[in-house]
Order: structure tokens, then sequence, then C-alpha cells
């Protein structure tokens, strides 16, 4: 397939192109890192003031379901960088087959997300009146889990949508994504998304096991 | 070329193109359970740190191989550190701020005898 199909307005050519779409989507993955690391920065904080019951209420988190989730991300990604390779050398069914498994990678880890959400609901892990844990502070750790978590799983959402579309493009012809930007940059988002998982795992799931 | 030839051509470039990412991989996975491992192992203060310097270890292979910032222009790189920069100042400038306030303005953890009577922070 032609790589002039892939060149659009106003560029002259293909390199600048992409590198625009990189820089592009390198400022928006700058400001994601400012809107998560606000939400890092107040569970440090609160962190620093109740130091006991953070560590107590961050035992309640089931690692098991956190640790698995990480793995799947973490290959995700893989697949994710193996379908961006593929795609420029032209490698069209490959290029399919590793958009499809990390969809559904993303998927697997949605699922076992909901899994490990309805465990905490029936432990009474959500803040309010039923809540588990007897010290106030703790309600703070587990308010920040449901806000986090659940702001990742939206990113996440957005991110196999994304994946989805661009492998759907490709699967029916006319798409030229050899040259594209397209899968270089939701490499980028996928890549990103995985990045935040990665520091909100020893956030959320790592501390107070000893 | 017959269409076999084509498609054993194109899964040997396809290996060679994987390697080093299927590496990088294996080395995401063995961070994550040498991560896990020692959040089991009793290092007092260090356990925190220890977690997060591997979660760094990995966000930074994901960085610079995946993302590719190794091999892309200087542009991207500086894209990517404008954000950490102003994620430094946040949290430089609010970590600076609690220790340092005075008496009657610091938070303290309150022993309250129900939900609802602590402090607001």
């Amino acid at each position: 397939m032609s790589n002039d199909a892939a060149l659009k307005e106003p560029f002259e050519s293909l390199d600048r192109q992409r590198l625009s779409a990189a820089l592009g989507m390198w400022i928006f993955l700058a400001s994601e890192v400012l809107f998560f690391g606000g939400m890092f920065l107040g569970m440090t904080i609160y962190r620093q003031i109740h130091p006991d019951a953070i560590m107590e209420a961050a035992r309640e988190t089931n690692v098991l379901f956190g640790s698995i989730n990480t793995a799947l991300l973490l290959i995700s990604s893989v697949t994710m960088v193996l379908a961006d390779k593929a795609a420029e050398k032209g490698l069209k069914s490959a290029v399919l087959a590793f958009l499809a498994a990390t969809a559904a990678l993303g998927l697997c880890f949605l699922v076992l997300k909901g899994f490990e959400y309805r465990e905490d609901i029936h432990e009474h892990l959500v803040p309010g009146p039923d809540f588990k844990l007897h010290t106030p502070a703790a309600q703070l750790f587990f308010g920040f889990y449901w806000i986090m978590t659940g702001v990742h799983a939206v990113h996440l959402t957005i991110a196999i949508v994304a994946v989805s579309t661009y492998f759907v493009r490709i699967w029916r012809g006319g798409f030229p994504f050899e040259g594209s930007a397209a899968l270089p940059v939701l490499g980028l988002y996928w890549h990103l998304v995985d990045i935040i998982w990665i520091f909100l795992y020893p956030l959320l799931y790592l501390g107070g096991r000893t | 070329m017959t269409a076999q030839t084509r498609s054993r051509t194109d899964r040997a470039e396809l290996w060679r193109l994987s390697r080093g990412s299927l590496v990088i991989g294996v080395a995401l996975m063995a961070l994550l359970a040498l991560t896990l491992v020692f959040a089991y192992v009793p290092m007092g203060a260090w356990n925190a740190p220890v977690s997060y310097a591997i979660a760094a270890a990995k966000a930074l292979l994901v960085a610079a191989f995946f993302m590719k910032l190794k091999s892309s222009p200087a542009l991207l790189t500086l894209a990517a550190l404008a954000g950490l920069f102003w994620l430094a100042t946040l949290f430089a400038l609010s970590l600076t701020d609690y220790p340092f306030r005075q008496a009657g303005e610091r938070i303290t953890a309150p022993v309250p005898s129900r939900i609802g009577t602590e402090s607001p922070l």
C-alpha cells in the first residue's frame, strides 16, 4: 500500500507528520502525568499524616488480582509494540494478530478488575457507614483506591476501544497502516496507561504486606 | 516468490523485529516478580522506597524502549521531561509545605470516637 495515502494536509512529508503526531501525543501524556500525579500526591500526604491507618487499609487489597493484572498489562505493552513494529514492515496479518491480542489482554484486565471490585464491595471496602475498618483514616485509602483504579479503568477502556477501532479499519483494508502515525501514537497512549498502573501497583497493593 | 517462501521470510523478519521487545518484556516480568517478593521481606522503612524504585525502573524500560524515547528526537524527550518537571514541582512545593507549617496549622492524626468527628484533612 502506498505511503502517500497516509500523508495528510498540511504536512509535506510523512516523517514530519509522524513527528508532529508523536509530539502532540507526548504533550497530552505530560498533562495525563500531572492529572494522575495530583492523586498520587494526595495519597502520599495522607500516608504521612496517617501512616498506620493507611497501611492497615493497604493490607485489605487483593494482591493476587493486582499482580496478575500488572502482568497482563505488561504483556499487552509487548504485544502493542510488536503490532507497531509489524506495521512498519507492512505485515498485515501480524499487525491484526498483535492488535487483537492487545485488546484481549486489556479486556482480561478489566474483567479481573470487575471480579476484584465485586470482592471489595462484598468485604465492605467502599467508604461509608458500613466500612470494614474502624480507623476513619483507613477510608481515605479506599477513597483513593476506588477513584484511581476507576479513572485508570476508564483510560484503559478508551485505549481498548481505540485499538479495536484500528483493528477493524486495518482488517477491512484501505487503511494505510504502514506510514500512518496512528499506531505509534496509539501505542504511546497504551504504554502510558501501563506506566500509570506500574505505579498504582506498589501504591495500592504492596504496602503493609510485611 | 511463492506465497510459502514469502510467509517464511515474513516470519523471520517478524522474529528479528520482536526479539528486542521480548527481552524487555521478560525483564519487566522479572522486575514484577522481584517487587512482589520484596513486598513480603521485612525491611522497615525501606519497603516503600524499594517498591517505588522498581516501579521507576519498569517505567523507564517502557518509556525508553516501548515508547521509543531512546531512539526519538530530543524534541519528544523534552515533551516527556516537561511533564516530569511539573510533576516534580507539584510534589516538591506540596511536600515542603506540610512539614513547615506553624504549630497551630499543623495537621495531626486525631483519634476520634466515631467517624465524622475527624478534622477535614
